[in-house]
Parts: C-alpha cells; sequence; structure tokens
C-alpha cells in the first residue's frame, strides 16, 4: 500500500473515530438533557411547572370558572411508608393559589430518605398546573416512626384549556435509598418482578 | 504499488493456527468472520428449539420461566450481534476489496481486531447462563426497570460483552468506510461501485451513528446499577420511558443494518440469473439511502402503547409508513430486472426469490404494525415475533445464506453438491413458513410473546410452528455438510462461475489467490 493511501486511511479512521466518540457523549449526556428538556417544555409524562410566590400572586383569579382538582397518593413497593392525601378534592379558581396538604409516617423503624415524583393528567394540562411549594421539591428525611403533614401549595394558570374541568395530581414516594443504615438489597437471585 | 513491494505480497497463506490468529488478510478474516457467525446461528438457533419446545404443548413441560425468559434473551441477542451482523462484516471483507479492486482493507491489523474482539465478547456473554441467577432474563430490548432494578447479577458481564460487541463493530465500520472511500480502483467511481458496496457503505454510516448510542445506553444501565445514578429511575429523578427512548434510537437504524445489506447482495445475484442489469441502479442507491435516513426518525412506533401525545404517534406512523416507498422502489426494481430476462434458477436465485417474496411479506406486517391505532392490538404478541422474523430470517438470513451459494465456489474453487443444496433450499423455505406463518394468527388472536405458557386455545398453531421450527433448526445441518464438502472438493470452479455473472469479482481465478489486485484493475 503506498504511503499517500496509508495517510488517507488514517485520517478517514480517525475522523470517523472522532464522530463515534461525539455519538457516546450525544448518547450518554444530550439525549438524556433532551428527554428532559422536552418534557419539561410540552409536559409529557405529567411534569408539571414550578414559579415562584410572587409570581403566583400577581395572577388574577378567573372567578368565571371552577376547576376540580382530584389529588392522589402511591407509596413505590420498597418503601414501608404511609402516604395519603388530607384533602382527596378541591375546586379551584383557575389563577388562585391554593394549598393543601399531604400527611406521610415512616412506619419502619429505621431512618429514610424519599423523594416524591409528581405525575398530572391529562398529560396536556401539566404545563399549566403550577407549583409554589411542594415537599417534591426536595428529598423529605423520615426518622424512625416520623410523621409529618406536608404542604403543598399551587396554581392553575387561567389559561387552561377551556374543556378541561379536571385534573388528577399524583404522587409516588420512593426510596432514595440514601439512608445509609438499610442493608444492600438483594441484586442476585432470579430477577422477581412483582 | 511499487514492483518491489508487489514483488513481496506474491506468497500464499502462511498455516497453522497462528495464521488465524495474527492474520491481516481480508479473506482470512472474511472467513473467521463467517464461520463464527455460523456458529452462533446454530448456538442462538439452539436457544429458539428450547423455546419451542416449551411451546409445543400448553402447560409447562421442559424448563422453568426464568431459564425461558434467558433463552428468549439470549436468542435474540446472540442472533443479531453473533449471528446476522458479522455474517455480513463477513462478506463485506471477503467481498468489498475484490469488487472495487483494492488489494486489501484499508486498516488491515485494526481490521484483525475487530475479528478477535468478537469471540470473547460472545464468550462472555454466553457465560452469563452459568452464573448464579442465571443470564439476562429481560428480553432482547433489555428494558429498563427490568434490567437495572430488578436484573440478574449476570448483567453486568452482559453490558460489558455488549460494549466490546459495539467496539467491534464500529471498527469493522470504519475499515469499511475507509476502504470504499480510499481504496477504490482507478475508474471505479461511486456510481459504479456494485450495489454490495453501496449498501455496505451506508450501513457502516448507520453502524457508527448508532452503535455508540448502544454503548451509551448499556453505560448508563451500568452506572444506575452500580454507582448510584438514576438515568431510568424515578427515585432519583429519571424516567424509565427514557431507556425505550435511547434504545429505539439505536434499535430502529439497527434492523436496517441487518436488512440493508441483504438488499446488496440480492441486488448482485437477481441480475445475474435474470441475465440482465440491473434495473434502476441508481434508484437503488437512493432508495437506500433514503431508508437509512428514515431509520432515524421513527423509532417511536415501537413504543406506541408507552403513552405519547396523538401528536406524536401520527408523526411516528407516518414517518414509517413512508418507508414503504423506498423499500417498494427496490421490490420494484428487483422485479423489473427479472422481467424479460432469461431467467434461471440456480441455487443462489432460488434463495434471493425466496428473499423477494418472503421478505415483502415481512414488509407488509410490519406496515400493519406501524399504523398506530392498530398496533394497539398487536403490541408484544406474536405478530411481532412473526413480523420481524420474516423481515430477519426469510429477510437477512436467507440473503446470507443466498450470498455463501453465490460467492462459495469463488472462495473455495469447487462447485457445492446441488442436490444436497436444493434439499437445504427446499427444506428451510417449507419449514420457514410453517414455524412463522402461524405465529401470525396467534398474534392477532393475542397470544403474547415471551411468555413460556399459554391458553389451549393456541395449542394447534403452536404445535405447528414447534414442528416447522425442529424442521427448519435440522436443515441448517445440510447447510453446514453441504460447506465442509464443498471445501474439500467438488467440481472445478470456472473463474467467471456463473453465466452471466458481472463485477471484478469474477475476474479472478477461482479460488480467489490469497492476495488479489497487487495491481489495481482497469475499470472500464
Amino acid at each position: 500500500m503506498n504511503e499517500e493511501r496509508q495517510k488517507a486511511n488514517k485520517r478517514t479512521a480517525g475522523k470517523l473515530s472522532l464522530a463515534a466518540v461525539a455519538m457516546v457523549v450525544f448518547a450518554l449526556f444530550g439525549l438524556p438533557a433532551l428527554y428532559t428538556l422536552i418534557c419539561d417544555l410540552t409536559g409529557l409524562g405529567g411534569r408539571t411547572g414550578r414559579i415562584e410566590k410572587e409570581q403566583a400572586l400577581a395572577e388574577k383569579p378567573d372567578t368565571t370558572r371552577l376547576v376540580k382538582i382530584e389529588f392522589d397518593a402511591n407509596v413505590n413497593a420498597d418503601l414501608p411508608w404511609e402516604f395519603r392525601p388530607l384533602t382527596r378534592r378541591v375546586e379551584v379558581h383557575p389563577g388562585e393559589v391554593t394549598t393543601v396538604s399531604y400527611y406521610a409516617k415512616n412506619l419502619s423503624n429505621r431512618t429514610i430518605v424519599g423523594q416524591a415524583i409528581p405525575a398530572v393528567t391529562p398529560f396536556k394540562v401539566a404545563k399549566y398546573f403550577n407549583k409554589t411549594e411542594c415537599f417534591c421539591f426536595s428529598q423529605q428525611k423520615f426518622g424512625p416512626g416520623e410523621d409529618k403533614e406536608m404542604p403543598l401549595r399551587f396554581i392553575v394558570d387561567p389559561d387552561l384549556p377551556k374543556n378541561v374541568n379536571t385534573i388528577t395530581l399524583s404522587y409516588t414516594f420512593f426510596d432514595t435509598k440514601q439512608s445509609g443504615v438499610e442493608e444492600e438489597p438483594a441484586k442476585a437471585g432470579n430477577a422477581t418482578p412483582q | 504499488m511499487s514492483t518491489a513491494h508487489a514483488e513481496h505480497e506474491h506468497h500464499g497463506a502462511p498455516s497453522g493456527l497462528s495464521r488465524w490468529l495474527f492474520t491481516t488478510n481480508h479473506k482470512d478474516i472474511g472467513t473467521l468472520y463467517l464461520w463464527f457467525s455460523f456458529a452462533m446461528l446454530l448456538v442462538g438457533g439452539s436457544f429458539a428449539m428450547v423455546i419451542r419446545l416449551e411451546l409445543l404443548q400448553p402447560g409447562m413441560q421442559w424448563v422453568d420461566p426464568n431459564f425461558f425468559n434467558s433463552m428468549t434473551t439470549m436468542h435474540g441477542l446472540i442472533m443479531v450481534f453473533g449471528a446476522i451482523m458479522p455474517a455480513f462484516v463477513g462478506l463485506a471483507n471477503w467481498l468489498i476489496p475484490m469488487m472495487i479492486g483494492a488489494p486489501d482493507m484499508a486498516l488491515p491489523r485494526m481490521n484483525n481486531w475487530s475479528f478477535w474482539i468478537l469471540p470473547f465478547a460472545g464468550t462472555m456473554l454466553l457465560s452469563t447462563m452459568f452464573m448464579d441467577g442465571g443470564g439476562p432474563n429481560f428480553g432482547w430490548t433489555f428494558y429498563a426497570p427490568l434490567s437495572t432494578t430488578y436484573a440478574p447479577a449476570s448483567t453486568d458481564f452482559f453490558i460489558f460483552a455488549v460494549h466490546m460487541l459495539g467496539f467491534s463493530s464500529i471498527m469493522g465500520s470504519i475499515n469499511v468506510i475507509a476502504t470504499i472511500m480510499n481504496m477504490r480502483a482507478p475508474g471505479m467511481t461511486l456510481m459504479k461501485m456494485p450495489l454490495f458496496v453501496w449498501t455496505w457503505l451506508i450501513t457502516a454510516f448507520l453502524l457508527i451513528a448508532v452503535m455508540p448510542v448502544l454503548a451509551g445506553a448499556v453505560t448508563m444501565m451500568l452506572t444506575d446499577r452500580n454507582f448510584g445514578t438514576s438515568f431510568f429511575d424515578a427515585a432519583g429523578g429519571g424516567d424509565p420511558v427514557l431507556f425505550q427512548h435511547v434504545f429505539w434510537f439505536f434499535g430502529h437504524p439497527e434492523v436496517y443494518i441487518m436488512i440493508l445489506p441483504a438488499f446488496g447482495v440480492v441486488s448482485q445475484i437477481i441480475p445475474t440469473f435474470a441475465r440482465k442489469k440491473l434495473f434502476g441502479y441508481s434508484s437503488m442507491v437512493y432508495a437506500t439511502a433514503s431508508i437509512a435516513f428514515l431509520s432515524f426518525i421513527v423509532w417511536a412506533h415501537h413504543m406506541f402503547t408507552v403513552g405519547m401525545p396523538v401528536a406524536g404517534e401520527l408523526f411516528f406512523m407516518y414517518a414509517t409508513v413512508l418507508i414503504a416507498v423506498p423499500t417498494g422502489v427496490k421490490v420494484f426494481n428487483w422485479v423489473a430486472t427479472m422481467w424479460q430476462g432469461s431467467m434461471t434458477f440456480e441455487l443462489p436465485m432460488k434463495w434471493a426469490l425466496a428473499f423477494v417474496i418472503l421478505f415483502t411479506i415481512g414488509g407488509f406486517s410490519g406496515l400493519m404494525l406501524g399504523i398506530a391505532p392498530v398496533d394497539f392490538q398487536y403490541h408484544d404478541t406474536y405478530f411481532v415475533v412473526a413480523h420481524f422474523h420474516y423481515v430477519l430470517v426469510t429477510g437477512a438470513l436467507f440473503s446470507i445464506i443466498a450470498a455463501v451459494y453465490y460467492w462459495l465456489p469463488k472462495w473455495t474453487g469447487h462447485m457445492y453438491s446441488e442436490t444436497l443444496g436444493n434439499w437445504h433450499f427446499w427444506c428451510s423455505v417449507i419449514f420457514v413458513n410453517i414455524t412463522f406463518f402461524p405465529q401470525h394468527f396467534l398474534g392477532l388472536a393475542g397470544m403474547p410473546r415471551r411468555i413460556p405458557d399459554y391458553n389451549a386455545a393456541f395449542a394447534d398453531f403452536n404445535f405447528m410452528s414447534s414442528i416447522g421450527a425442529f424442521g427448519f433448526g435440522l436443515s441448517q445441518l445440510l447447510f453446514l455438510a453441504l460447506i465442509i464438502k464443498c471445501i474439500k472438493g467438488g467440481e472445478k470452479a470456472t473463474d467467471e462461475v456463473w453465466e452471466g455473472a458481472e463485477g471484478l469479482e469474477w475476474t479472478i481465478p477461482s479460488p480467489a489467490p490469497y492476495h488479489t489486485f497487487a495491481e489495481a484493475p482497469e475499470v472500464k
């Protein structure tokens, strides 16, 4: 093989390797970021919005209509907690700041850090459902047997599409596995989907 | 090529084991790839036999459900990454340099590497079956959280094996592209290249674009499992649906990686035995490129039932159905090539024709699956299994077999046994349809895939399918016998081998000498 051709081959190989490395970086960092961005922009997956208190108070309530908000709570199978909304359902005017509470209790005798993940249905209204204060904004640490009432302050955007009368807000609490006192979960052995 | 250098290169193959270990010869490496993939075909095929044995009758009879799950998983992984992909790389190694008049692949030493990673990756993947907790059992698509939170410990070995397979594929593709771009004989312009070379060029670009995405997906799995990240774990702010998007962003181009070279093979064979030039050469090139482009924007059609806005379902549905246009162009061109040709039906042609007909059936069931509203009925049923086996077995695998029959005389210097070959063809083509056609009906009736037991109502079609599978599996042993016989001896093959064959590879002696085109040929 002559020198010139060998050089060309090495150049091609170099360029293509760079392309491959760039695709790895894109897959590892670009794709998850893009996914989160698209979900946040469109409210896909029921991601709710977060706004500042001042901004929420500046909204003018639309007293001509009432929207029913339903609250739901779930606990992931790995988490030994009790978790429920103290209010099942409220009717609010869009643009009005409303506060409700959830109750959670750690039923185990160890300290557990949990994280609540919200989901709103229907998906398409997720971007109209904004919160100024929520226990889901941060991880919640519960000592053995500890219980708490946790506030949730939200506002429904007055631009909410006219045909939406009911919004369901659901939370699922997960174990963040960051308590440090629990034993390693068994990874070996047959996987038993639950 | 200097003459002094050429003098030195005119030696034969070295002998012994080290010939195969250290070889940088594209023909040797092609042979290694092809034998490796044949071995993997038999391994993956035996897993399929276990699956069909369990499904022969309703009820649980032979294996426990977890082992059944790892059989479906390993069957898929081995066939995709061990059998089909390496077989096409093997064909590329053997044929691309001979077709474009190059003395070897562009980067021969890297070529050796890309092959020799494979047996180690394959062994590591298979070794998971013997580990505590069993092998991967989450399906070849390894969706999170089945493959992260609930997976057996051996999954980390599976992840590393996939990394190695990815390395091998990417190095192989770099080599293919560098060879085609830089090593063509003078006068071999891009639009004069045989279609097999064209389809491989496009496939190699697809591989470089998406194998890294697969590597990224398994890396995220690895860190989720072992290093406390939560890409796919809702508890830490991640999302399991992200996994499906990343996987299918790789996975959909991947299915075209497995079929585009098949299109190339068939486009070589049909003109030879129809004794006509390929109809619509340039439209074939553009159709291949369009399919490759479209393959990047249709991935979510695998996820219609996961939850998506209507606009998304519509977009992915229309984009998917659009692929039927370039694919239709191809099928039209093959038929038009045969139209009024003086056709003869030697074995490569038989396999190529079976490919055209049966692959098209797979294409039609693909269209049905691509229609979002009805996909809700077919999703995760045997209809999907029937569809992708029609495109991968009677599509990709049949084209590989056709290619072997077509070029085997050139490789070995001998003609194969026509009788044995006819037995192989007719057994395969009958049994493969007995295996997979009833699965369409099972799927439409609602039988879910990847489940070891089923409602007694599905018993008859499952029995048929299993009998067909055993027959198809055994038929491939005839293929093995035929190849070994052909290597050992047989009627001497001429240089041209086939009466109507065109292309540089038919201008060199049979068997192809160890070094070819040390002097670049003249291309008119």
